[in-house]
C-alpha cells in the first residue's frame, strides 16, 4: 500500500511533569503512516498524558509534537481536522439517543455524515436496536461502544489517538475494534493507543511509561 | 463550520428540553424573587414604581447568575468539551454558539416575562417597552460575560462562590444602564441613550467575550 500521502507524527524531546511528578523526560518517537503506537505503562505513569500531549490539548513542560513537520500546537485547527481522540471520558450524553450522540461527535469533528451512515455505524459495533435509546439505559459497554462508533466513520482521518479503547468492552466488541484499527492501518493511516489488553494488531512501535 | 454551530446549539437546546426542571428553576427563581419585593415593601405604588426596574434587573442578574454553573459543567465532566477543544471549528464560534444556546433557554425566558412581572410594581405600561428592550439587550451580555466566568472556575471545588465574586463586579455596569434606561424613561427624559450603549456592550461582549472563553476553556482542560 502506498503510505506517502500520511503525514508523519513525531515526538521530540518530550518531558511531562504534573506538580511535582515527573512523569516522562527525554521521549522521542516517529510514527509514519500505516503504523501503530502501543503505549504501554502501569497506572499513573502517565500514558494519558502523553496522548493528550500529542493531541495539544496539554503543553509538555518540554519538547513538542509535530504532525507534518510543523508543531501541533501551532497547526491547531488544521490537525485537529485530521485526528480523531477518543478520551478517557466517552463525551456522551445521557438524554440523547446513540444515534444523536454520534452525530454531534462527528459534526464536531467536522465529519460530514449521512443519517444512515450512523445506524450503520452502530450496528457495526454490535447496537443495532440501540439507535433510538437514550444512552441513560444503555451500560457502561455499549456507552463505550457509542464513542467508539465514531470510528466506523472516520476512514478519512489520517490520525487516530485512543485511550483505553478496549476498556470495558466485551469480547465481541474487542475484535470489532481491532478489526476497525486493523483496516484503517492498511489504509495507510497512523493509530495511536493505549491498553492493557494484548492485541493481535501488528505493532509496530511500543513505549512503555514507568520505570523503562 | 455553520453545521457545526447549528449542531451545537439545537444540540443544547434539546437536553435543556430534555430536562426542563433546570430552565424552570432558573425562570421560577425570577419570578418568586421580583415578587418578593412588592410582599416585603407593601402597597406604595408611587415607592414600587421607582424601584421596579432596579428590582427586576438585579433578580434578573442573579438568575442568570444562577444558570452560569451549568454552561460548561456537564460537558467538561462528561469528555464532551474536549472533543469541543479538538473540533474542526475555530473554538470561540463553537462557545459563541454555546453562549447564544445557553441565553435562548436561561435569559429570554426572562425577558419575556419581565413585563407581567412589572405589573406587580404597577409599572406604567407604556414604559413597559423600554424595560423589555433593556433586558432583551442586555441578559445576553450577562451570559457573555458570565461565560468568562464560568470558563474559568471550570472544575475547581466550590466554583460556584469564587464565580459570583468573580462575576457579578463585571455585572456592575450593565445593571447600571439597564436599570438606569428604564428609570429615565419614566423621569421623561427617554432611555434611548443607556439602551444604545447597552447595544455597544452588547457587540463588544458578542465579539470579545467567546475568544476570552476560548482561552479560559484551553486552560481549564490541562
Amino acid at each position: 500500500m502506498e503510505k506517502t500521502g500520511i503525514p508523519s507524527l513525531e515526538a521530540i524531546d518530550l518531558h511531562c511533569a504534573r506538580g511535582e511528578r515527573r512523569l516522562f523526560s527525554a521521549l522521542n518517537f516517529t510514527l509514519r503512516g500505516g503504523e501503530l503506537l502501543r503505549i504501554g505503562g502501569p497506572n499513573g505513569s502517565g500514558k494519558t498524558s502523553l496522548l493528550r500531549i500529542a493531541c495539544a490539548l496539554l503543553e509538555p513542560t518540554r519538547g513538542e509534537v509535530r504532525w507534518a513537520g510543523e508543531n501541533v500546537r501551532r497547526l491547531q485547527e488544521e490537525f485537529w481536522r485530521q485526528l480523531v481522540y477518543i478520551g478517557h471520558a466517552s463525551a456522551i450524553k445521557d438524554d440523547l439517543t446513540s444515534a444523536e450522540n454520534l452525530r454531534v461527535a462527528c459534526t464536531l469533528a467536522g465529519i460530514p455524515v449521512q443519517p444512515a451512515r450512523i445506524g450503520e455505524a452502530l450496528r457495526e459495533l454490535g447496537l443495532g436496536g440501540c439507535e433510538n435509546l437514550p444512552t441513560r439505559v444503555l451500560s457502561q459497554g455499549q456507552r463505550r461502544r457509542v464513542a467508539l462508533a465514531r470510528l466506523a466513520l472516520s476512514e478519512a482521518m489520517p490520525l487516530w489517538i485512543l485511550d483505553e479503547p478496549f476498556a470495558a468492552l466485551d469480547a465481541g466488541a474487542v475484535e470489532r475494534v481491532q478489526n476497525l484499527i486493523a483496516e484503517h492501518l492498511a489504509r495507510g493511516a497512523a493509530v495511536v493507543l493505549t491498553t492493557h489488553l494484548e492485541t493481535r494488531i501488528a505493532t509496530t512501535l511500543r513505549i512503555d511509561l514507568g520505570g523503562s | 463550520m455553520l453545521a457545526a454551530l447549528r449542531c451545537v446549539i439545537h444540540r443544547d437546546l434539546l437536553l435543556a428540553a430534555r430536562r426542563s426542571s433546570d430552565v424552570m428553576t432558573v425562570l421560577l427563581f425570577f419570578v418568586i424573587v421580583v415578587s418578593l419585593f412588592p410582599l416585603g415593601i407593601g402597597p406604595d405604588p408611587a415607592l414600587l414604581r421607582t424601584i421596579a426596574p432596579g428590582v427586576i434587573w438585579v433578580a434578573a442578574l442573579l438568575a442568570s447568575m444562577l444558570a452560569l454553573q451549568r454552561m460548561f459543567a456537564s460537558d467538561h465532566s462528561d469528555g464532551t468539551l474536549e472533543q469541543m477543544l479538538l473540533g474542526a471549528t475555530p473554538l470561540g464560534m463553537t462557545v459563541a454558539a454555546k453562549v447564544f444556546a445557553h441565553w435562548l433557554v436561561s435569559g429570554l425566558p426572562l425577558v419575556l416575562i419581565s413585563p407581567v412581572l412589572a405589573l406587580q410594581f404597577d409599572f406604567p405600561q407604556e414604559l413597559l417597552g423600554v424595560l423589555t428592550l433593556s433586558l432583551a439587550l442586555g441578559t445576553p451580555v450577562l451570559s457573555l460575560i458570565g461565560a468568562i466566568g464560568a470558563a474559568l472556575t471550570l472544575g475547581l471545588r466550590g466554583g460556584g462562590a469564587l464565580l459570583s465574586l468573580l462575576v457579578l463586579p463585571l455585572y456592575v455596569p450593565v445593571l447600571i444602564i439597564g436599570a438606569g434606561s428604564a428609570e429615565a424613561a419614566a423621569a421623561g427624559i427617554g432611555g434611548q441613550p443607556q439602551l444604545l450603549l447597552l447595544g455597544a456592550l452588547l457587540v463588544f461582549a458578542g465579539a470579545f467575550a467567546p475568544w476570552a472563553v476560548a482561552a479560559a476553556l484551553r486552560i481549564s482542560a490541562e
